[in-house]
């Protein structure tokens, strides 16, 4: 293999798992630092620089981070980095005084179609830049989907409340909200330099073909209507006997919403197994943990009526079997279609992208799959090379981190398209690399990896929960049990960096290293030197950091799975061929600095 | 601050014939200098007692005084150990010995603790050949009080502080064969390609098993003009590989034809070597020492099994004890009665 080259900064970013794992690559494990450490302001604004919405992250969050966290590798359950992210919203002192309010205007005019997260987090990143940024909403207030879809007792409205106002508050930015637009042609003539929509995927799928739809319809509800109905105080109450159809997180929350408006009997309902069902497994034990039953591997059938009203639903029951190429059928079983009483059904199967507002001859071409054609995944411009797509209505549903991920990029996307620049060469992100050595056996992170088991969220009690949909259900960690989780971290950002022309082939780190990842041996073909480590490295996912050439012919091999960063390489070396180097990793942005550092 | 070693480990560390993982015959974190020759020669150990399947309570670990005596504590942790005096660690071990035939036992010994003050005791440990491993961690200087050269420091090897020996070095290997030890090997500690096997060869061993093992100290002997630091000792190295095969098991290393060696030893396991000329007998005492005084004489280090009697006699069958532990004789044995004693008071009439 090719030695190692270090100094391309998406090495190192790659073996920080959960910070390359999010799509807006938060520095995670900074941050956590900064919670051990009790300074919960400081560890909220940089995550405040790179997602917009920690408070609403830290309750709502996908969390991919979490599957890739290091330390679900070498033990059962990885940091709980969402919840600690909250920890660091729940803690912090009044921030307001070192947010960045808008800039000097610039000339520069863009509208901003839906004020859901995408388009919020392309005006933080703008507004400081000077751009006049017009922000259009078919609601009274922004949030897009993060206050239609997501219940209050998982995301108190204050919450949501405070951190779309730290946006709206910088300047810069006019609210035009109660406004749908309808006519993206109309838009174009209003002289924006530039638009972005970032309107969500807003149609939720139907069943038009089942038996007994229409005439059932008045107690039939798409789910993520019926929640923004519900969010809005448009409803509030269901029946007692409620089925939902679906297994994603908006499955979720629409049976759990459902108990507290008067449901008593409320199940869910899903074709697939268990364990393939879209929604998180956390969203799945607190529905199970309100007492809602899964019910998997049913088909819906038929709705049926009595007298001309809803009693129920039937269902086929059906067996998941894998193909050899991974793909699953679900085949029926030869049994009787199943049958479930209820007064209303709510479907919650999935969700598509619609742009009825968007005429075909603005330019803007859509793929068959209803999503605007992109001419770069990372510019996030469209057809039109004035209109940019971001969020949900870029491709597809996806989560909120997805859509701030996506508002950042387009965000520089269109500073540059509005500055007359090339879209297409985006600025370097912003990396540091540096040495934490304080003594022979003292680093200025904590390096030792401790046992402590995950910690576990305290809730509200399930009686109380049910009576209020406002009361939150997760308490969030008191501050020593989010010191406990902090200190769980393995600090993947510190480094170890190694310089082969030092390296006298003691052997001292080898014999030392706590997981046995590092080897010196003859060097190879990557296949053939994974087979060769100490212990064969079988998870192709995580890269091999490869040395130059060393005095004996040999070469270090260090397979970055296992590591715990935990310096004991480093510690025993006596030439310091090994040093553990704090590795920040800032992704670009259209504003590289938002928050003064303190 | 660290000197602590987390708990987790590789979830998929390969196991041995015993379902014990390297780890399981891991010991405390050193408190020697980062990048001490000593620790290379405890991990090789550590790897030898794994790849061998030896269960750890099954071992006892000897040491005198030093450095290289220090380190029992960081390798088998599981084991039995016990550091004696300055040089006094063969009686303690001849005594072991013949206590308990059956135990494993380990001998660290520093040039110190071997050369000089233990000297008189090495050799009739040789002389008697006590079935054990004895390991000498060589740098040619006293580490532990500031690097004054010690008796197998190489003449005009030149100190940390700018003085240059002017006595020749005593080899350890060449005297341990002349003494008659059926065992006799020389590896360096950074390479451990050569010393593991080494080790499982020495263990299997039935009999005084001697491996004098260049082992560079890092603090005091790692500069320019030391004759044993790791790049002097790389540069001079003749090192012939060997490969230790255990009874049952396929071998599987292809050396050129008439380079090498097979070695059966006593249990059925083979070390199979490679040599450093085609006339070279590893089972010849007198070709070993005229090799070793050669190679010596060109300034090269030569490295590998010098020498091996694989048929020897040790100590307790010499000696004809009893072929089990004293612990595990009852009262009946060791105390026969009168009947027996008027037996034997009988027989000498």
């Amino acid at each position: 293999m090719k030695p190692t080259d270090i100094t391309d900064p998406e090495y190192f970013h790659k073996v920080v798992d959960c910070q390359y794992a999010c799509p807006a690559h938060t520095p995670v494990p900074a941050y956590i630092r900064l919670i051990a450490q009790q300074k919960y302001t400081d560890a909220y604004l940089i995550n405040w620089e790179s997602n917009v919405f920690p408070g609403v992250l830290g309750r709502t969050c996908d969390r991919p981070c979490e599957p890739a966290c290091r330390r679900g590798r070498v033990e059962e359950e990885p940091v709980a980095i969402c919840r600690l992210k909250r920890v660091a919203a729940d803690f912090k002192d009044d921030i307001k005084q070192f947010l960045p309010k808008a800039g000097i205007p610039n000339g520069k005019k863009v509208a901003l179609v839906g004020a859901g997260p995408a388009s919020l987090a392309v005006a933080r990143d703008l507004a400081p830049l000077g751009y006049e940024l017009h922000l259009y909403d078919e609601h009274a207030k922004g949030g897009g989907f993060m206050r239609s879809q997501i219940p209050s007792f998982r995301l108190p409205e204050t919450v949501l409340d405070e951190e779309i106002g730290y946006i709206l508050d910088m300047g810069g930015i006019t609210t035009i909200f109660e406004t749908y637009i309808d006519s993206m042609a109309d838009l174009l003539t209003k002289g924006y330099d530039a638009i972005f929509v970032g309107c969500g995927a807003p149609r939720g799928r139907d069943l038009p073909k089942l038996p007994g739809r229409k005439e059932a319809d008045a107690n039939i509800h798409i789910g993520i209507n019926w929640l923004a109905n519900v969010a809005f105080e448009h409803t509030d109450k269901i029946g007692k006997r409620v089925i939902v159809l679906g297994g994603g997180n908006t499955a979720m929350d629409c049976c759990r919403t459902s108990m507290r408006l008067g449901g008593e009997d409320v199940k869910v309902i899903v074709r697939s197994p268990f364990e393939d069902m879209k929604a998180s497994p956390w969203e799945k034990e607190d529905a199970m943990h309100e007492g809602i039953p899964i019910i998997d591997n049913h088909v819906p059938k038929e709705f049926v009526l009595e007298n001309g009203k809803l009693v129920g639903m039937t269902f086929t029951k059906v067996e998941a079997v894998y193909g050899d190429d991974g793909r699953r059928d679900l085949v029926p079983v030869d049994e009787e279609p199943v049958f479930f009483p209820c007064d209303d059904v709510l479907m919650a199967i999935g969700q598509e992208n619609a742009f009825p507002w968007i005429e075909k001859d603005t330019g803007i071409r859509f793929t068959s799959w209803g999503t605007p054609i992109i001419n770069d995944d990372k510019t996030f411009q469209s057809t039109r090379k004035e209109v940019f797509f971001g969020g949900d209505a870029a491709f597809g549903p996806s989560n909120i981190i997805t859509a701030v991920a996506h508002g950042h990029q387009a965000a520089v996307s269109i500073d540059l398209y509005c500055q007359g620049k090339d879209i297409s060469k985006r600025p370097a992100p912003y990396v540091n690399l540096v040495s934490q050595k304080m003594g022979i056996h003292e680093w200025s992170y904590d390096s030792v990896p401790i046992t402590d088991k995950r910690e576990i969220v305290p809730l509200v009690d399930t009686a109380k929960a049910l009576k209020d949909r406002a009361i939150e259900v997760e308490l969030g960690f008191d501050a020593e049990a989010a010191f406990i989780e902090a200190e769980r971290c393995l600090n993947c950002d510190a480094q170890t960096v190694f310089v082969a022309d030092q390296c006298i082939e003691c052997d001292a780190c080898t014999d030392i290293c706590p997981t046995s990842c590092i080897s010196f041996l003859k060097n190879g073909p990557e296949a053939e030197l994974r087979e060769r480590l100490l212990v064969p490295a079988e998870n192709l996912e995580q890269d091999l950091y490869v040395s130059e050439k060393l005095e004996t012919g040999k070469v270090m091999v260090k397979d970055e799975d296992m590591c715990l960063h935990c310096g004991l390489c480093a510690e025993r070396c006596p030439t310091a061929a090994w040093d553990m180097q704090m590795f920040y990793y800032n992704v670009t942005k259209a504003t590289p600095s938002l928050v003064e550092s303190r | 601050m660290s000197y602590i070693k987390p708990d987790f480990q590789h979830p998929r560390l390969p196991k041995n014939a015993l379902g014990y993982t390297v780890t399981d015959y891991d010991g405390a974190i050193s408190t020697l200098c980062a990048g001490c020759g000593h620790d290379s020669i405890s991990g090789a150990i550590r790897n030898a007692c794994f790849l061998s399947s030896i269960p750890p309570h099954r071992i006892a670990k000897l040491s005198g005084i030093g450095c290289s005596s220090k380190t029992p504590t960081y390798f088998l942790g599981k084991s039995h150990g016990f550091n004696s005096v300055h040089g006094r660690m063969p009686s303690v071990a001849t005594g072991a010995s013949v206590a308990n035939r059956d135990l494993i036992y380990i001998g660290i010994s520093g040039d110190g603790d071997t050369a000089s003050i233990g000297m008189g005791q090495f050799l009739h440990l040789i002389r008697r050949n006590v079935n054990m491993t004895y390991i000498v961690a060589n740098n040619g200087c006293y580490g532990l009080t500031k690097g004054q050269d010690s008796a197998t420091a190489d003449l005009g090897s030149i100190s940390k502080y700018g003085h240059e020996n002017s006595f020749d070095g005593i080899d350890l290997a060449s005297l341990a064969l002349l003494q008659g030890a059926s065992f006799v090997a020389r590896s360096f500690s950074g390479d451990k390609e050569q010393l593991e096997p080494l080790i499982r060869g020495a263990i299997a061993h039935k009999g005084f098993a001697f491996i004098d093992v260049v082992s560079p100290c890092v603090t005091f002997a790692n500069h320019v003009g030391s004759t044993k630091s790791y790049s002097a000792t790389r540069e001079n190295l003749d090192a012939m590989p060997l490969d230790f095969v255990p009874m049952r098991e396929e071998i599987r290393t292809q050396y050129e034809a008439g380079t090498s060696q097979a070695v059966t030893m006593h249990d059925g396991s083979v070390i199979h070597l490679h040599k450093a000329s085609r006339n070279y007998q590893t089972e010849n005492r007198n070709e070993a020492l005229k090799v070793l005084q050669d190679s010596q004489e060109e300034g090269r280090i030569l490295t590998g099994l010098l020498y091996i009697d694989p048929n020897s006699q040790d100590l307790n069958q010499v000696l004809k004890l009893a072929s089990r532990p004293l612990n595990e004789l009852g009262m009946d044995e060791l105390c026969p009665g009168s009947r027996v004693l008027n037996s034997i008071n009988e027989g000498l009439r």
